[in-house]
């Protein structure tokens, strides 16, 4: 179970959305990370609604092509679907025996090695605005306390994410989610040209993007934006490695 | 209305606030068809520009296409006044579509008077002078992919509202998927694409960059190409996608 002190820290994080530069894509990616480390779970996602009302993955803790597959899936079926549709968190969710309710979810996830899923809704009052997604290679329940605390972390995001900026201007979180999308696809781009570029699997071009954007103090987005638009600005990152003989 | 509509709110479905690409697609091409329409991709952009004044609704609307050095080209509007306000911009070099294009990001002016002292010295008294008081224009993008922009010009000041906001997004939207269709399927009469939702695989994006790299060729050129070949081969963009990004096919430079 979480303790109070780690809860704390992050749920003030999770707050934290009116910096200067605040960044869609890095501040869910970090809250997924949170809920992966925090609450014993080998895998955390989050989606929002685009503006179609489909659910998009926008970030996750494990950035696997077969994860990501995991989540993408759930835009027809799936927990976070059945959580945006009906308000409310899907929790201890046996993937065993989840056959019937999602048949193309189920099977795809128990082969990637997980056994059971929950959904908790990002909401605020009566609106639904995604989901965090946890997976986990057990089967089990989760602790009441900690399927609370992953609530208020998911709760406070949503208050982050949506009220301080309805109260700065209305249309800004819908170009924000926006912009967050298109981020989220250029990632994808980069990510299949530094796969051509240096010969090898996607999962392996993110950890590029990844470690590059890191060591060099730059927005992930930022740099998968440079990769497939302006290539001479990250010259280390697109030069093909040397073949070792 | 307190809350904020993005998406959708579970449980509830309200017509037009939930009007998604599908929907703009189905509207664009019951737009009627003029006899001094083109027969190609820009004549389906001009039934767009006319389906989103009335949408929106607006009083003049363009799409400008940009090129990777920032060549600008007039590509469709909802009237000969909108060409001229158009060109108008490219004339000064300066406005909402090249500022929606450099930054990435829609460029909403709901006052286009204020923005005369401060974003547009050249552009602002210009409109203002052909009776536009409010503007606002939306990138035309794919991820990193820029292709241009569209712009709405407004009579009176004032926002868009939140539904108009997503409207324009929405057609904003569907002028890129057309423009980054294959030319072929704008003969006559534009089409909207079988199955969206399979075009929108993370897959796709991935392809999208490997055939970027593989041909030499710009970002949006490689999801033209990528397309052509699904619909020339009969098969789902996605399926080809996986083939591309498990290396089963390599796209031909001359395809």
């Amino acid at each position: 179970m979480i303790t109070v002190d780690r809860l704390a820290a992050v749920l003030v994080e999770a707050a934290d959305t009116l910096v200067d530069d605040f960044d869609l894509i890095e501040f869910l990616q970090r809250l997924t990370t949170h809920a992966s480390e925090l609450f014993d779970v080998d895998a955390a996602g989050l989606l929002l609604a685009d503006a179609d009302g489909r659910l998009q993955p926008l970030a996750a803790s494990d950035e696997r092509a077969e994860m990501l597959e995991l989540f993408q899936v759930q835009s027809a079926e799936g927990p976070c679907q059945d959580c945006y549709r009906g308000g409310a968190a899907v929790v201890n969710a046996d993937l065993l025996n989840a056959g019937d309710r999602w048949p193309r979810f189920a099977p795809k996830a128990v082969a990637s090695g997980y056994r059971a899923v929950h959904a908790f809704p990002l909401r605020l009052r009566q609106e639904v605005i995604g989901a965090l997604n946890l997976f986990s290679a057990q089967p089990g329940q989760m602790d009441p306390a900690d399927m609370q605390a992953v609530q208020a972390l998911a709760d406070v995001a949503t208050i982050g994410l949506l009220q301080e900026r309805a109260i700065r201007r209305r249309d800004i979180l819908t170009e924000q989610l926006q912009v967050a999308l298109n981020s989220r696809i250029a990632i994808e781009q980069a990510k299949g040209a530094l796969a051509q570029i240096h010969d090898c699997t996607v999962d392996q071009a993110f950890d590029l993007l990844r470690n590059y954007a890191r060591s060099n103090h730059l927005r992930l987005g930022q740099v998968a934006y440079q990769v497939t638009a302006e290539p001479d600005k990250v010259p280390e990152l697109v030069t093909p490695t040397p073949r070792a003989p | 209305m307190d809350c904020l509509l993005i998406g959708g709110v579970s449980g509830k479905r309200d017509t037009l606030s939930d009007r998604g690409h599908g929907d703009i697609w189905s509207l664009v091409a019951e737009e009627p068809l003029r006899s001094s329409d083109r027969e190609d991709v820009g004549g389906w952009l001009e039934r767009l520009c006319r389906a989103a004044v009335r949408t929106l609704p607006a009083s003049g609307l363009g799409v400008s296409l940009m090129s990777a050095t920032g060549e600008p080209t007039v590509m469709a509007a909802s009237s000969p006044d909108s060409v001229v306000l158009e060109e108008l911009q490219f004339t000064l070099g300066e406005g909402p579509c090249q500022d929606a294009f450099a930054t990435r990001r829609p460029v909403l002016t709901p006052d286009v008077r204020e923005a005369a002292a401060t974003q547009w010295p050249g552009y602002a008294p210009a409109v203002l002078e052909l009776g536009v008081e409010a503007v606002f224009a939306f990138p035309l993008q794919l991820g990193s992919a820029r292709l241009g922009a569209l712009d709405i010009y407004r009579e009176h000041t004032g926002s868009l509202s939140d539904e108009s906001f997503r409207h324009a997004q929405a057609f904003a939207a569907v002028a890129t998927e057309s423009l980054l269709d294959a030319q072929e399927r704008f003969a006559g009469r534009g089409e909207a694409p079988g199955d969206l939702a399979l075009d929108r695989s993370f897959v796709v994006y991935q392809a999208q960059g490997m055939v970027q790299v593989q041909l030499a060729i710009d970002l949006a050129e490689a999801m033209v190409r990528l397309r052509a070949y699904a619909y020339a081969n009969g098969r789902p963009v996605a399926e080809v996608a996986e083939d591309i990004v498990a290396r089963r096919l390599v796209l031909e430079s001359d395809s």
